[in-house]
């Protein structure tokens, strides 16, 4: 396995792992309490820190594990990088266009702030998916 | 999904011709990762055109022998 494909397996196990406990955390809390009500700035604050250190971590512990090849990239992982960006835009589009309609319709910013984490977690796992879909079924 | 694509090669035949020469020889004397050889050589990716005659400078032969394209589309 590449170095670059490693990089994009850390990326989906922390762009699912991460939102998940969030998630779990904040969701919950929903049946039971008014959503203004749900401190969810820092949490998700949190979150979104949480998951950038642990992918710089994974990312320096992986180089440090395989050196010889940390830095080897070449122009099959930039069109599978390209290519699993591409399907990333949609994603950001579609969700992109549900925040926009939570936010005409007057949703609390505790839905609209979700929605459009959600997106940004719902890409990645999907700019991933089609990558690791690529480094393995072909490209 | 993802189509494999329609080029092969013979540049597993032409590794071992040259003194059974490796994947990680090959790799790093175009400049890639072994794993890009690996889906070179399987038809799981389709090299650019730069690429593809780095690796028939490897082998010092023309490019259409080292890949090769069906005539007919398939349809």
């Amino acid at each position: 396995m590449s170095a670059e494909e490693k990089r994009v397996w850390i990326y989906a196990v922390i762009a699912i792992g991460v939102p998940a406990v969030y998630f779990t955390i904040i969701l919950r809390q929903v049946p039971t309490t008014d959503v203004t009500q749900i401190a969810y700035v820092w949490p998700l604050l949190t979150a979104i820190g949480i998951a950038i250190a642990v992918n710089v971590v994974a990312s320096i512990v992986t180089a440090i594990a395989s050196p010889k090849e940390a830095n080897l990239k070449d122009e099959r992982d930039t069109d599978i990088h390209l290519y699993g960006q591409r399907a990333e835009y949609y994603v950001l589009v579609i969700g992109a266009v549900a925040a926009l309609g939570l936010t005409l319709a007057s949703f609390e910013h505790f839905w609209i702030a979700n929605a459009l984490y959600l997106t940004f977690v719902l890409s990645a796992l999907t700019s991933s998916i089609v990558k690791i879909v690529a480094y393995r079924r072909g490209f | 999904m993802v189509k494999p694509t329609k080029v092969t090669n013979v540049i597993r035949a032409l590794r071992f011709a040259h003194g059974e020469m490796t994947q990680a020889d090959l790799a790093d004397r175009i400049g890639v990762t072994r794993q890009t050889v690996i889906a070179i050589e399987q038809g799981r990716y389709s090299p650019s055109l730069e690429m593809a005659f780095r690796i028939a400078r490897v082998f010092d032969a023309p490019l259409d022998e080292v890949f090769q394209y069906p005539d007919t589309e398939e349809a």
